[in-house]
C-alpha cells in the first residue's frame, strides 16, 4: 500500500499528483500488478483532498490500463506503464545515489549538482540528434 | 409530499434569492446551483452575505425575495427537511459544561436518525475525551465535537460558517479531513464558507464566491478555472480583448497591461502572453483587488515586445 503527498503549492492540479506518484510507484517497483492503491476514504482522510479528485486520478489511471475498480473490494493495479521493468530504476538510483555522495565530497552544492545535470542531459540530447 | 430520494435534483438550488434587512441589502439576486456529492467553498469577504446566504438555506431566516430550494424543498416551510440538514454556526454551538458523552446522548433524543456509535468512534480516533467538559477542550477538538455531533444526525447536506478560521493549520487539516471522509462515504453535500481561500482550495471542488451582496461566481472549480485566463501584454488598449472576452480585472501600468479574462475562445491575440490562472487569482480578480503576488512571476512578459 502506498501514501499520497499532495503539494499544495503545486502547479501541478492534484489528480495529477496522485496519477504520477502512482505511476512513479509502479516504475520504482514500490507497486506491482496485483497491489491494492488506497481508498478513497483512506486517502481522502490522510489528505483532506476532495473525494472527486481522488476518484478524477483513478479513473485516469484505469483509462491507462494501469488500475482497475473491483466491486466492492477497491482498486487494484493490473498493469505497468511504459518504460524499463521495475527495478531498473532502483538500480540507477543507488549508482546515482553513490555519484552524488562522491560529488559532495568533492565540494558541489546540491545547485552545482543540479546544474551539472542539467548540462550532461542537454549534452547527452545533443549528441543524439546529431 | 417533498420526495427525498429523486437524484437529479441538484442539492441547492436558489433563483433570484434576496435578503434585505430595514436599512441594509444582505443578499440580492442570487442564483446558485450546488449539485450532489460536491463540497461547495463559499468564499467571500467579511459582510459579504456568506452567513445570509447560510441562514436562509438552512431555514433560519426567510427571504424577501426570490425562490430556494435545498434537497427539493423549501428550507422553513417543509419541516421533514429540519432531519436532512446539519448546521454548525460560526460560534461554536456546543455547552461548554457538558462533555461530548452528553451531547451525543442528547443528540439521540433530538435526532430520528442518530448515529452515536460513529460520533463516538470519530471521537475516539482522534483521541477526544468523551467525558471531560467539552468547554475544557483546545479550540480545534470543540471544532470537530461540533462538526462530528452535525455528522451523527446523518444529513444529506452540511452547512459550516466560518468552520475552520480560528483554528491551527493541523486541526484545520484534520477538520477538512474528516469532513471529506464524511462526503467521500456518499449521500453527502456540504457548503463551508471561508474567507481563507488557501484552506480550502485542496478539500473543495465547488465554488459560489460573493462579493457586495452578489454572487460573482458559482460552479465547478476545474471549470471555472478552465474557462479564465491571465493575458501579460504591452497594450494599454486593449478594446480587442474585451470585444472578443469578458474582462473581468485589469492591472495597468505605465508599461504593461494584466488582464484576467473569462473567454469565449481561443486567444490569438499575439502581443499577450496567456498563462493559467489559481484559483487565489481567480477569486481576488473577482473582488477587484490588485494583482495578487502569484502575478509576479509574469511581470516581465511583453516587456521587450
Amino acid at each position: 500500500m502506498i501514501s499520497f503527498r499532495l503539494d499544495g503549492r503545486s502547479v501541478v492540479p492534484p489528480y495529477l499528483q496522485i496519477v504520477q506518484q502512482v505511476r512513479q510507484a509502479l516504475r520504482m517497483g514500490v507497486l506491482d500488478v496485483g497491489d491494492k492503491l488506497p481508498t478513497v476514504r483512506e486517502v481522502v482522510g490522510a489528505t483532506a483532498v476532495n473525494p472527486n479528485t481522488v476518484l478524477k486520478a483513478y479513473r485516469d489511471l484505469e483509462r491507462e490500463g494501469l488500475v482497475e475498480p473491483r466491486a466492492g473490494h477497491g482498486t487494484f493495479v493490473v498493469g505497468r506503464p511504459p518504460g524499463p521493468p521495475p527495478g531498473t530504476h532502483a538500480l540507477l538510483a543507488r549508482s546515482l545515489g553513490q555519484w552524488v555522495r562522491g560529488a559532495r565530497e568533492a565540494g558541489l552544492d546540491d545547485e552545482s549538482i543540479e546544474s551539472l545535470l542539467r548540462i550532461t542531459l542537454r549534452a547527452a540530447a545533443e549528441e543524439e540528434t546529431a | 409530499m417533498t420526495d427525498f430520494q429523486s437524484a437529479a435534483l441538484p442539492a441547492i438550488a436558489t433563483r433570484g434569492l434576496a435578503k434585505h434587512y430595514r436599512k441594509r441589502t444582505a443578499l440580492t439576486d442570487c442564483t446558485i446551483t450546488v449539485p450532489e456529492g460536491r463540497i461547495s467553498a463559499l468564499i467571500g469577504p467579511n459582510g459579504a452575505g456568506k452567513t445570509t446566504l447560510l441562514r436562509l438555506l438552512a431555514g433560519l431566516a426567510t427571504p424577501t425575495a426570490g425562490e430556494v430550494a435545498v434537497l427539493g424543498a423549501t428550507p422553513g416551510r417543509d419541516l421533514a427537511l429540519l432531519a436532512e440538514i446539519g448546521f454548525v454556526a460560526q460560534e461554536i454551538p456546543l455547552y461548554r459544561r457538558m462533555s461530548a458523552e452528553d451531547h451525543i446522548r442528547m443528540g439521540a433524543r433530538l435526532n430520528p436518525r442518530w448515529d452515536g456509535a460513529s460520533v463516538r468512534q470519530r471521537l475516539e480516533s482522534l483521541s477526544i475525551p468523551l467525558d471531560q467538559a467539552v468547554g475544557t477542550l483546545s479550540g480545534g477538538q470543540q471544532a470537530q465535537v461540533a462538526l462530528m455531533l452535525s455528522l451523527g444526525k446523518r444529513p444529506r447536506l452540511l452547512l459550516l460558517d466560518e468552520p475552520v478560521a480560528a483554528l491551527d493549520p493541523l486541526a484545520r487539516r484534520q477538520f477538512l479531513a474528516t469532513l471529506a471522509e464524511a462526503v467521500a462515504a456518499g449521500g453527502l453535500t456540504a457548503v463551508l464558507s471561508s474567507h481563507l481561500i488557501a484552506d480550502l482550495e485542496r478539500t473543495c471542488d465547488h465554488l459560489i464566491l460573493l462579493a457586495a451582496s452578489r454572487v460573482q461566481l458559482c460552479g465547478d472549480i476545474d471549470t471555472l478555472l478552465a474557462e479564465h485566463q491571465v493575458l501579460v501584454g504591452p497594450r494599454k488598449d486593449t478594446t480587442a480583448i474585451e470585444r472578443d472576452h469578458t474582462l473581468v480585472h485589469a492591472v495597468r501600468t505605465a508599461r504593461q497591461v494584466t488582464l484576467l479574462i473569462r473567454r469565449k475562445g481561443p486567444v490569438i491575440d499575439p502581443a499577450f502572453e496567456a498563462a493559467d490562472v489559481s484559483l487565489e487569482e481567480l477569486v481576488l480578480g473577482y473582488m477587484g483587488q490588485d494583482a495578487p503576488p502569484a502575478f509576479a512571476h509574469l511581470t516581465s512578459v511583453g516587456e521587450d515586445q
